[in-house]
């Protein structure tokens, strides 16, 4: 654990214009949470009888978890296969899940209908073994605990608190090994949640046995490349305070183009054993969305090489894995989902607004705490310096 | 990784590999041979609604609440309906039970499906279905209102109250749920009470299939007693035979279901999916069986990753402990150190 001996809190300005403009829509998302509460499902969403799960699920839960692996993806490069030149991207990575998964986690709640009886999840003899969602459940739960913990020594740093630290480093091990197994549980779960929908979603994303590998190899490549995404842009907004992290997001490309070539092979293989290439050919809007899913983790990994040259490429290649990863999800959840009997969805306003309203929130509060908690990589030097510079001038 | 470790690990990976596998795939479960029942002859109904009237009134709904008061003429199920009488229409609609030009009636309600993946899926137990009855019922002092198992019902049945903040889970219960309990008093369900040809009769799930065979392997033209209410219950009347589709539906589809559909076109016409006869639920089960029977998976890759991981953070840790104890006596282990960040950082380090 060398390396956190460099990470210090960044420091300085708190209420900047991007914490202003994302605290806004951060509000707007806690004023459709209370309506949400007292008047009910129907004020708020365009849920009905045939589609029960619109983009919380489908957004909320499904993208914004799998947007939130990045800390697991790194727990896996560092702690598992011994890649110790990840470690400075393991604290920024750990926030983000950390938001991502609870903020997915309250996602869930505001969807469920009944959500005074959630404790039922928890107690023997009333959850459900047999179901995907249960599992998922649990094991987020379990996770978010983990992820708690495994962010905690940066908070037990920033207040001095040394002897829980020195407990806490006692067994952080089997917390960090745990917190490795768990999310390839329950993001391999959210795939399967959709076997028992059966025939209401259409042929090509209806993988049956298939659907947790699809998911699990999704959420590797949201998680590495959500590293890469939130590195470019911490380096970009806070120019010259924190290190250039370009040669190690780099390497992380050779571990995303071994995920997206299982991906793609494991999905045109699915399509082939099922003789479903009438549909990847049927020229709808289906065969064009599998097609672009594919094309947008595919571009990344042909051009591998240009893109480890160019800064600004590698930025977008990491949006379209993300983007394409992303849209795998929304698919198999609501565009490809069929109930028939003529039920049709399309998000309301306030189903967007509290969707982006949590992604503000987590922004806000990621920005926040970059600059009082020791997060950053190498930011102390470079800070330090800064100051000397300043106090120099002035 | 070192060749030891990654022997450890492949060990790990053969336990996994192995112990899946050992899984058998999750049957259908059978039907209880007290199942109860019903059988819908769509070719006897015609489409007077007297069977949605009569469960308003059994079940306390009011007609459309959201809007005019109104037949439940071709509506979907709702939290306020439970039961409606879809209809079938192809082009000039002129006969009866035909494909082309014609039209035909579908009854609408929860099937009670033999092997329910409704229960299957539901993640606290409020979806439950009766051992010897066969309802299935919910119970919405246990619900989370998750609606997966809106999800998971091939035919679009539980319905969840949106419009009420503390909104419950609806579908039909057979007229058996608590504060109706008209089966356990021995009386038929509203639907099969009020229907005036038979084309709705409650029975016994084995003896309303054997009827429906029966039905189906007789000769179309001649007269056949059809029975109201119940097989036995002695009100039959007679009516020619008519061409029946050579189906009983709801004898296999998804692992079978307690309301038989007989019709006189293609079930799926009428909006009822042509299912596989492993029901989705049990498919589902046995992916969730084969990855976490007895949580022996898990528990062996939590080994492999505690065993990887405890090793690689404490040879990470030992260089940190050296750096902080002999700061005087390991500057080549402190330059490494700041030789790598700056190879790392880029250079932007100093």
């Amino acid at each position: 654990m060398s390396d956190h001996a460099n990470i210090r809190p960044l420091g300085g300005r708190l209420l900047t214009k991007p914490v202003i403009f994302f605290s806004f829509f951060a509000l707007l998302c806690v004023i459709v949470i209370f309506k949400r509460l007292i008047l009910g499902l129907e004020d708020v969403t365009n849920l009905n009888g045939g589609y029960p799960w619109g983009i919380w699920i489908g957004f909320d839960l499904l993208v914004g978890t799998g947007f939130a692996c990045g800390g697991w993806a790194l727990a896996w490069l560092v702690y598992v296969f011994n890649k110790g030149e990840y470690h400075p991207l393991v604290r920024p990575a750990l926030l983000a899940s950390l938001f991502g998964y609870a903020l997915g986690g309250l996602s869930i709640m505001m969807d469920m209908g009944r959500w005074w009886n959630l404790p039922y999840f928890y107690i023997p003899g009333y959850f459900n073994a047999n179901s995907v969602l249960f599992e998922t459940a649990a094991c987020m739960t379990v996770y978010i605990l983990v992820l708690v913990m495994e962010f905690a020594p940066a908070m037990l740093e920033r207040f001095g608190l040394k002897i829980p630290l020195r407990v806490l480093n006692k067994f952080l091990f089997a917390v960090i090994a745990l917190g490795a197994l768990l999310p390839t549980m329950h993001q391999s779960s959210m795939g399967s949640l959709f076997v028992s929908a059966g025939h209401k979603i259409h042929p090509l994303w209806q993988s049956w046995e298939f659907l947790p590998v699809f998911s699990l190899l999704g959420a590797l490549i949201m998680g590495c490349s959500i590293v890469i995404f939130e590195g470019a842009l911490v380096t970009a907004g806070l120019k010259q305070r924190v290190p250039d992290e370009r040669p190690l997001m780099n390497r992380l490309t050779a571990f995303i183009q071994v995920l997206v070539g299982m991906f793609i092979i494991l999905r045109l293989h699915a399509v082939n054993i099922s003789h479903k290439w009438a549909y990847v050919f049927e020229g709808d809007i289906y065969s064009w969305l599998f097609i672009a899913e594919l094309a947008l983790i595919a571009w990344p990994v042909i051009f591998i090489k240009r893109i480890r040259k160019n800064g600004p490429l590698l930025f977008m290649a990491a949006v379209s894995l993300l983007v394409g990863a992303a849209m795998y999800r929304i698919d198999l959840s609501i565009v490809a989902y069929h109930p028939g009997d003529g039920y049709q969805y399309f998000p309301s306003i306030e189903e967007v607004l509290l969707s982006f309203g949590l992604v503000a929130i987590e922004i806000v509060a990621y920005i926040l705490l970059i600059k009082l908690l020791p997060i950053l990589p190498g930011a102390a030097t470079t800070n330090r310096i800064n100051e000397f510079n300043r106090a120099e001038q002035g | 990784m070192k060749r030891r470790d990654f022997i450890k690990l492949a060990g790990s990976s053969a336990v996994i590999a192995t112990s899946g596998t050992a899984v058998e795939a999750r049957q259908s479960h059978p039907a209880s041979p007290d199942a109860i029942g019903m059988l819908y002859d769509s070719t006897l109904c015609v489409g007077c609604q007297a069977c949605v009237v009569k469960c308003k009134e059994v079940n306390h709904m009011a007609p459309n609440p959201e809007g005019e008061a109104q037949w439940e003429m071709n509506s979907q199920l709702s939290p306020y309906a439970l039961n409606v009488i879809r209809r079938y229409d192809s082009g000039d609609g002129s006969v009866k039970d035909r494909e082309q030009d014609g039209f035909a009636y579908i009854k609408r309600q929860c099937m009670h499906c033999v092997d329910p993946n409704c229960v299957s899926v539901c993640p606290v137990s409020a979806m439950t279905k009766d051992p010897v009855t066969g309802i299935v019922s919910n119970d919405p002092d246990i619900c989370t209102g998750c609606r997966y198992c809106m999800v998971a019902c091939p035919y679009n049945v539980p319905k969840y109250e949106y419009h009420d903040p503390f909104g419950q889970i609806q579908k039909c219960e057979l007229c058996n749920q608590p504060g109706v309990e008209r089966i356990s008093n021995g009386l038929l369900p509203g639907c099969v009470e009020v229907c005036p040809t038979g084309a709705i009769i409650f029975g016994k799930r084995d003896e309303l299939l054997a009827e429906a065979k029966r039905r189906l392997a007789m000769n179309a033209g001649d007269t056949y007693n059809y029975p109201r209410e119940t097989l036995t219950a002695g009100r039959e009347h007679e009516k020619a035979i008519p061409e029946y589709f050579p189906k009983v539906y709801g004898e296999h589809e998804g692992g079978g279901t307690q309301v038989l559909v007989l019709a006189g076109l293609p079930h799926e016409k009428l909006g009822l999916p042509d299912l596989p006869d492993q029901s989705y639920g049990a498919r589902s089960e046995t992916i969730q069986h084969t990855l976490y029977q007895g949580m022996i998976l898990p528990f062996a890759a939590l080994m492999g990753l505690t065993y990887l991981t405890r090793k690689n953070m404490f040879q990470a840790d030992d260089a940190a402990e050296d750096d902080k104890d002999n700061r005087q006596n390991s500057h080549q282990n402190k330059h490494q150190n700041k030789h790598q960040n700056d190879k790392g950082n880029g250079g932007h380090h100093e």
